[in-house]
Order: C-alpha cells, then sequence, then structure tokens
C-alpha cells in the first residue's frame, strides 16, 4: 500500500481535496468498490480490489496487462459477477448482476473494440436495447431528435444520426458509443482505452468532451496505458498490481512517473530508451528503398537503412506509415519504385520474396495480422520457418520446440513455455513471440509497426531493449509508431510523413517532438 | 528447480540455428521462467491442443452407447460380424470424402461438391469408352480417370475461391449443381453397369476377411492423420485456416494451398467415387447424392472446427462411425429413414453444443 498526502490510501469519506476539474465538494463517493474477488477457474483475476470514485471526477485506473483492469471493469459493467466484495452506489449497496443492471444503475462502459454495430445507423446504435417505441414500432423521429441533443453535447452534432456507422471513423465510432452511454443516464462511464485507436487531434476532442462530461457531474473511469494522457485528463490515480489494489487516490498531476511504474511493475525502470550508439557511416546499406509510390496511398517515397541502424517512420493514423511499411514488405504491390535488400531486388508484391530475402514484419494488429491465437508459442515462432524443420514433407516437432524454446528463453517471454496458446500472453509477450518468428528466421531487416501498441508501460522498456540490442546485433530496423516520443528516442534517423509523403528525414536527434508535430500538422493541412 | 530444460531440448545444441547474425539473442539468463510450467513433452494434453482427448473420450462414448442400444435392440443381430462388416463398408465412402472435408474445413473452407465429383468421377470412370480402354489395357485407366476427373474439379473450386475470390460455399454450391449436370450429360441419365471384371475382382475383394473398401478408407484416414499432423502440408493448413493473414504474412503462399486443399478434396471425392463403382457395380449420374452433408456432419460432430483452424482425423472417423452405425440400429430395428433424420440432426446439434463448451473453457483457462 502506497500512502500519499492527498490522505490514506483508502479514502473512505471525502476528505482528500479534489482534483484539477474535479466537481466533488463535500459529496460522498458516487461508486465505492471493496475488496472484490473474482476467480477464473484456479486463477485469481481480481484479489482484493478497492477503488471509490467521486462526482464529476477522472479517476484513472493504471496497471500492466494481466494486472485485473478489464475483469474489474467487467465486473462494473455487470458481465461478470464477482465472487466477494461489495459495490456502494452513492452511499448504498448495489448488485450489479446484469449490463441491464448496471446501466439501471448508472454505470456505463466503453469497451475498448468498440462495440457499436456497423450496418446500423447512428440513431440505431445509441439506442440499441432500449429503443424508443411504442407497441414494438420505433419512433425514429423522436430518436433521431435526442440523438442530435446527444452529439451536439458532445461536441459533435456534425454527425447525422441517419448515418450508417460503419461509414463513420473510429473516433466517430467513439462519439457513438460516448452517446450511448449518455443514452442511458450515466453518472459514471468507464472508458477503456479510448485513445487507442486515436490520432493526437482526436485525442484532444475526447479531452473537451471529457471535461464537458465531468463539468456537468458525470464521473469518468479512465484506463490508459499512456501516462501523458493520464497527466492531462486525470484528478486521481488507482494502480491494480496481480488483482490487487495497490495505491489509490494518487494526485494524476504530482505523483511522478518512476513512482507510478514502480507501483506497477513492482520495480523500478531507470532508464526508458536505451542509450543510442554510432552507426558505422561506411556499412553499406542492407535495406534501400527507392521511389516507392502506391498510387493514391504515398508517393516517392526513398530511404536506406544501414546494419545497425534503427529508422523511424513517425506521422498521424493514416499518413500512410504503415502502407509503406506493409508495401517494403511486399503484402501490397508497388504502382512504382524498388526495394533492395543487400543489393539485390525483390520482385515486387511478394511476401514470400520478402521474407526469402530476410524481411520480417511484425505488423500492427498482431492478433489479427501476426498470430495463431489458438496454437502453441512455439507454432507461432515457427510460423515462417516450419518447413526448416523437416525431413521431405514430415514436420520434426522436436527440434522446432527445442529452436522456439531458446529464442523465447532469450528474449524472457514470461513465462518461457513454448506450449502455451499464443491468446494466453499479454501484448508485450504477444510482441516478444513476432520478434522470436524473425530471429529464428534469421531476417537481417526487421519491420515494426507499432511495437508497443497494447503493451504495458513495465514491458515497453523491455521492448525497447530488444530493439536496441536487435540494432546492436547488425540488423537493420525500421519502426514505426503514432507516439512521437517513442520513434524520436528509439530511432537514429526519422522520416517525417504526412498524407503519403516524406516531410522530413534527418538524425533523430537533429529534430523534437514539437518540430515533428509541426511538420504533421502543416503536412496535413497542405 | 532453477533449471527447467524438459528432457527433449537436452538435444537443443544439435539442432541448426538459422542464418544471420541476430540468432539466438541473448539478453542474459531466462531468469522470468520461475513459476512457469516445465515446458516439454510431459505436457501432453495441451500439446494435442487442449480438450483434444477430452472430444475423443466423448465421441467413443457415442459410440459405445450406440453400440449397447443397438445390442439391446437387435442382440446377436447387431454384433455378428457379418454386421459389423455392413456398417464399415457403409462407412467406407463416407469416410474418405470426410478425411478429405476435415481438410478443407481446417483450412478454413467448405467443399459442397463432393456429393456430386462422386457421381461425376464414377460416371467418367465407367463410359463405354473408358471401360473398353480398361478391357483393352488395364483395370487401373479406370480408377486413374476418376482420380483425376475429381482432382482438376477440385483445382476448378480451389482457383475459383483462391484466385477468384468466390465465396468458398458459394464455388463449390456451383460445381455442385454442374458436376450433377455434367454426369447426367455423360451417363445420359442412365446407370451404367461395370463389367470390367479385373476391375470387380480386385475391388470386391476381402483382406484377411475385410473388404477392400474398409481397408481403402483405413488407408486413407492414416495417411490423413499423418499429413494433417505430421507434415508441413498440415501445418500450413491449420496456419491458413486459423489465421489466413498472418500466415499470408508470415510467408506461406496462401492462394496456393488453398488450391491445393481443394484439389485434396476432389481427389478423395475421385477415390470414394472408385469405391461406389465397386460396391454397386455401375456408374451413374445419382451416386452421392446429399453426401457432402452427411461427411460435413462426421467432420463437425468429429470436432473439427467450421470456422477452421483446428482439425482431427480421428474425431472424423468416429463421426461417420457414429452415423453409420444409426443408422445401421435404425434399420435393424425398421425404423424409418425420417426417424433418423432427426436422430442424427439431435446429434449434430448436441455434438456442437458440447464443442462450443469445451472450446469455451479451454479459452477461459
Amino acid at each position: 500500500m502506497v500512502n500519499d498526502d492527498s490522505g490514506s490510501a483508502v479514502p473512505t469519506g471525502s476528505a482528500a481535496p479534489a482534483g484539477p476539474s474535479g466537481a466533488a465538494g463535500d459529496e460522498g463517493p458516487l461508486l465505492q468498490v471493496r475488496g472484490i474477488v473474482k476467480h477464473f477457474g484456479a486463477v485469481r483475476a481480481l484479489d482484493g480490489v478497492d477503488l471509490d470514485v467521486r462526482p464529476g471526477e477522472v479517476h484513472c485506473l493504471l496497471g500492466q496487462n494481466g494486472a485485473g483492469k478489464s475483469t474489474l471493469i467487467k465486473v462494473l459493467a455487470g458481465a461478470h459477477r464477482p465472487d466477494a466484495g461489495a459495490v456502494e452506489w452513492q452511499g448504498r449497496p448495489v448488485s450489479l448482476t446484469s449490463p441491464v443492471a448496471a446501466l439501471q444503475t448508472g454505470i456505463a462502459t466503453m469497451y475498448q473494440e468498440l462495440d457499436v454495430v456497423d450496418g446500423l445507423t447512428v440513431a440505431e446504435n445509441i439506442y440499441l436495447g432500449h429503443e424508443l417505441a411504442s407497441g414494438g414500432v420505433t419512433r425514429r423521429r423522436e430518436a433521431h431528435a435526442r440523438t442530435r441533443e446527444l452529439l451536439t453535447r458532445l461536441g459533435h452534432g456534425d454527425i447525422p444520426p441517419q448515418r450508417e456507422v460503419g461509414h463513420l471513423p473510429a473516433a466517430g465510432k467513439q462519439i457513438v458509443s460516448m452517446a450511448r452511454a449518455l443514452s442511458h443516464d450515466a453518472r459514471l462511464i468507464v472508458m477503456d482505452e479510448p485513445s487507442a485507436v486515436l490520432d493526437s487531434e482526436e485525442v484532444a476532442n475526447l479531452f473537451r468532451v471529457v471535461r464537458d462530461l465531468t463539468a456537468s457531474g458525470v464521473a469518468v473511469l479512465y484506463i490508459s496505458h499512456r501516462l501523458e494522457e493520464i497527466r492531462q485528463i486525470g484528478d486521481r490515480i488507482t494502480v491494480l498490481k496481480d488483482g490487487t489494489t495497490v495505491a489509490t487516490g494518487l494526485p494524476a498531476a504530482s505523483t511522478p512517473t518512476p513512482e507510478l511504474i514502480r507501483l506497477m511493475t513492482g520495480r523500478s525502470v531507470e532508464q526508458v530508451f536505451p542509450a543510442r550508439r554510432a552507426v558505422a557511416a561506411d556499412a553499406a546499406p542492407l535495406l534501400e528503398v527507392e521511389g516507392l509510390t502506391l498510387r493514391g496511398v504515398f508517393e516517392d517515397v526513398s530511404f536506406t537503412v544501414r546494419p545497425g541502424e534503427v529508422v523511424g517512420l513517425a506521422g498521424l493514423v493514416g499518413s500512410g506509415r504503415s502502407e509503406i511499411l506493409e508495401t517494403v514488405y511486399g503484402a501490397r504491390r508497388a504502382t512504382a519504385g524498388t526495394v533492395r535488400v543487400a543489393g539485390t531486388t525483390l520482385r515486387p508484391g511478394s511476401v514470400s520474396a520478402a521474407v526469402a530475402a530476410g524481411i520480417g514484419l511484425a505488423p500492427e494488429e498482431r492478433k489479427s495480422q501476426g498470430l495463431l491465437l489458438d496454437e502453441p508459442v512455439y507454432r507461432n515462432v515457427t510460423l515462417s520457418t516450419f518447413g526448416r524443420f523437416a525431413r521431405g514433407p514430415v514436420l520434426d516437432e522436436k527440434a522446432e520446440r527445442a529452436v522456439a524454446h531458446d529464442q523465447i528463453a532469450a528474449l524472457e517471454l514470461r513465462p518461457a513455455d513454448p506450449d502455451r496458446h499464443a491468446r494466453t500472453l499479454s501484448g508485450g509477450n504477444q510482441q516478444k513471440v513476432m520478434l522470436a518468428r524473425w530471429l529464428v528466421h534469421g531476417c537481417r531487416v526487421l519491420l515494426l509497426d507499432e511495437p508497443t501498441r497494447g503493451v504495458d508501460v513495465g514491458a515497453r522498456a523491455e521492448i525497447y531493449g530488444l530493439i536496441h540490442d536487435l540494432a546492436e546485433a547488425g540488423n537493420a530496423v525500421v519502426v514505426v509508431s503514432s507516439e512521437i516520443d517513442e520513434v524520436l528516442g528509439l530511432a537514429d534517423r526519422v522520416l517525417v510523413i504526412a498524407d503519403g509523403r516524406v516531410l522530413h528525414s534527418g538524425p533523430a536527434d537533429q529534430i523534437d517532438e514539437h518540430r515533428v508535430l509541426d511538420l504533421v500538422m502543416e503536412g496535413s493541412a497542405a | 528447480m532453477s533449471e527447467h530444460q524438459p528432457p527433449s531440448l537436452a538435444t537443443a545444441g544439435s539442432v541448426p540455428p538459422g542464418p544471420g547474425p541476430a540468432t539466438p539473442l541473448e539478453r542474459g539468463a531466462p531468469a522470468g521462467t520461475a513459476g512457469a510450467t516445465p515446458a516439454g513433452p510431459s505436457a501432453p494434453s495441451r500439446r494435442w491442443g487442449g480438450g483434444g482427448a477430452g472430444r475423443n473420450i466423448g465421441l467413443v462414448v457415442a459410440l459405445a452407447v450406440l453400440c449397447v442400444v443397438g445390442f439391446a435392440t437387435g442382440g446377436e443381430r447387431f454384433a455378428s460380424l457379418d454386421n459389423v462388416m455392413t456398417i464399415l463398408r457403409l462407412a467406407a465412402v463416407i469416410g474418405v470424402l470426410s478425411i478429405g472435408m476435415t481438410f478443407v474445413i481446417t483450412g478454413g473452407g467448405i467443399d459442397l461438391s463432393v456429393g456430386s465429383l462422386v457421381g461425376l468421377t464414377s460416371v467418367w470412370a465407367s463410359t463405354l469408352a473408358t471401360q473398353t480402354m480398361a478391357q483393352d489395357t488395364h483395370w487401373a485407366v479406370m480408377v486413374f480417370t476418376a482420380l483425376a476427373v475429381g482432382t482438376v474439379a477440385g483445382v476448378v473450386n480451389g482457383v475459383l475461391v483462391a484466385y477468384g475470390k468466390v465465396v468458398a460455399f458459394i464455388a463449390t454450391l456451383a460445381m455442385m449443381v454442374a458436376a450433377r449436370g455434367l454426369a447426367e450429360i455423360i451417363a445420359n441419365r442412365q446407370t451404367q453397369i461395370v463389367d470390367v471384371d479385373p476391375f470387380l475382382d480386385v475391388f470386391r475383394a476381402d483382406i484377411l476377411g475385410v473388404s477392400v473398401l474398409v481397408w481403402i478408407f483405413a488407408l486413407v484416414a492414416v495417411a490423413g492423420w499423418f499429413l494433417l499432423n505430421r507434415t508441413t502440408f498440415g501445418r500450413r493448413t491449420l496456419a491458413v485456416g486459423g489465421n489466413p493473414e498472418a500466415a499470408r504474412l508470415a510467408g506461406i503462399k496462401v492462394q496456393r494451398h488453398t488450391v491445393s486443399l481443394y484439389a485434396l478434396s476432389g481427389l478423395t471425392a475421385g477415390i470414394a467415387g472408385v469405391m461406389m463403382l465397386a460396391r454397386t457395380t455401375s456408374g451413374s449420374s445419382t451416386h452421392g447424392t446429399l453426401m457432402e452433408l452427411d461427411a460435413i456432419a462426421a467432420v463437425v460432430v468429429g470436432g473439427t472446427l467450421l470456422a477452421g483452424g483446428r482439425g482431427t482425423i480421428v474425431g472424423t472417423v468416429f463421426g461417420v462411425l457414429i452415423f453409420t452405425t444409426l443408422t445401421n440400429v435404425f434399420v435393424q430395428n425398421n425404423l424409418s429413414t425420417s426417424a433418423q433424420g432427426v436422430a442424427k440432426g439431435l446429434i449434430i446439434v448436441v455434438a456442437v453444443l458440447l464443442q462450443q463448451q469445451l472450446a469455451a473453457r479451454s479459452r477461459r483457462t
């Protein structure tokens, strides 16, 4: 337990001062959670969680993957029933036995994978499950009018209620999801990593909406991996570790980052980004991309990566950066331009040619593009090399497992169990499986698309260390990330991309975050 | 317990690591393994995909229950060697189709055309021209014709699905209708009697008291098991069915593999066509009608995921035996085929419900 100056770690009353935008005066907590325990078979997902949320505050929930955040959210949403513990709502005990009960209590949840139905309209989505109807006939006009009100309240009166949700961008779907929460008259909105799918501009809008909500007395339980966001928007922080509350009521603005990381991981992280080392300037480039163009997406992209070098691509979502990686990799067929590995030109549009030449891609969406979730780890590691462990067509699984085991042990996969299904691994460990795949393959060019998406703070430093080591070992690494500090921290050279064009290319230590942002904004406006 | 190295990993040093300067990437001792379950062959149940053994036990129990019911109602008649052979002979044709179907479904597809292809291949292999040529040269001409026709049709299915991006259900539905029509045209809607005696002698014979047809089924099943569980082809099938995008980005030639899966299914339809020729001593465009549904039912009841990515040949064999035994028990008790249909439907639903529960349980742990 960690105490801080805002009072006891588990406030029982209203003594703690409110955060910057907190509307809580002497009111009691809106929600009080005490000693929640939840088992799944032999696994204790939650093992005594305490939490209290005041009206009008943004309460941030921090914790590594597997700390129990998702389970806690599901308990609050009425999707899981706790095995022990008590939930009080405005001082009265409540039991959240079903999603409907939770909504009626006043708790609405916005899940990370936005749970909107693409084929329905905005209004239909918002009133899904509690349609405005008389005798089974929906009152469309009223639904549209109320939808318009809700959207206006969220600052998005521009979204037409009759628009099909599938046609909205991720940010728009999020607004719809939020409007749905409001349509239930929610007093507490749980937001599970709402910024994960948004770029920085959309995040700013999200924050504005959250501030509007809290100003009107709605409380927000905000889950995010990004500490910078929590600093900006949060009032107080609760940290979960291994299903237990290790600290609660920490002031979001003033608790030092190392302290938060120590609480989450149980160990301290001295330095997030490893020190850069000089790359031999005369080394022949390993990867050469020349005039690469994919019509309508990006054009005339050229860069080279030498052995031991990390090149970062910075840009907003939709700027074409991921597509550039995929085209280099042959997953998309370039309209023009060439890709050379160690001097040999690759056949365009052929993944197998790229893999054979020694390029490996760790895709942005690990779960849907990278892994066989219900297969054991070792088969995921050897997915592009299992042919090597075969005499003729017959596999030698023993050899395959041994090699996979060595590699995951070297990467400190936890647990280093080659038979565990990939689905059960945390984001950071899944990323290690992807890296292990290409290391077993012997790749010398690694393309990493958002290498730390869905990876919690503690494991991030580890992934950064791995990327550093990969470069040290003489590989050429290309990193794409939405987080500019990540690109600048990891890369030796940076390419700034906006609207499919390279706006800037140069050493990473000669440009800072503001300059990158300026370039990106200008580029998008142009 | 500082070392979790299982015995099988003692050979790790002799295994060729991948080329390139980066392997293996050492980051100190594997300190993070504390508390991990010891890996290795000591955990066979997980190695075989968790719950697999449990599912097969369910199938064994189901088959045993059917046999008990059969014995209780039919007595000696049911348990006689003759009757067991009848069941196996009936199971053989559907069984061979189901093995091919297991591959297609595991690979994330479906093949509705196999029943029609049994008809088409049986007709094509028993035309006057084919039989005359077989008389003049060798009976194997008939077999080769059936297998070639089946495989080519399968390749057409596969190309439509993999390169034409036609949904598998639609592509093979079209083949199902077209192949049946082509069979009718070729046979002119008449039954073609097989009178190549050497052919019939070979395929209607018994070896060790067991029909050649049953031996073929056993052979195809064993080969299928090996192919799915022990070869790169099988591994590719699991990868393509489990996550085609991940397989593609790992460098697997997904389209080419998809074509080979449908070709394999077509090949098994050709084998089944030959077996029908032998069993009925005739080729007919009506052979194999609705067999595709029986094959799919057997595969699904056996525990192969209809969504792809997980397949079991042993389960499929049990699925086939369960349905064939069910039919036999009903026939022995003079129950109508209509009642049979109801019972089959119930079995399919119960099996899939059980499967889903098992899948959900293995996902949680």
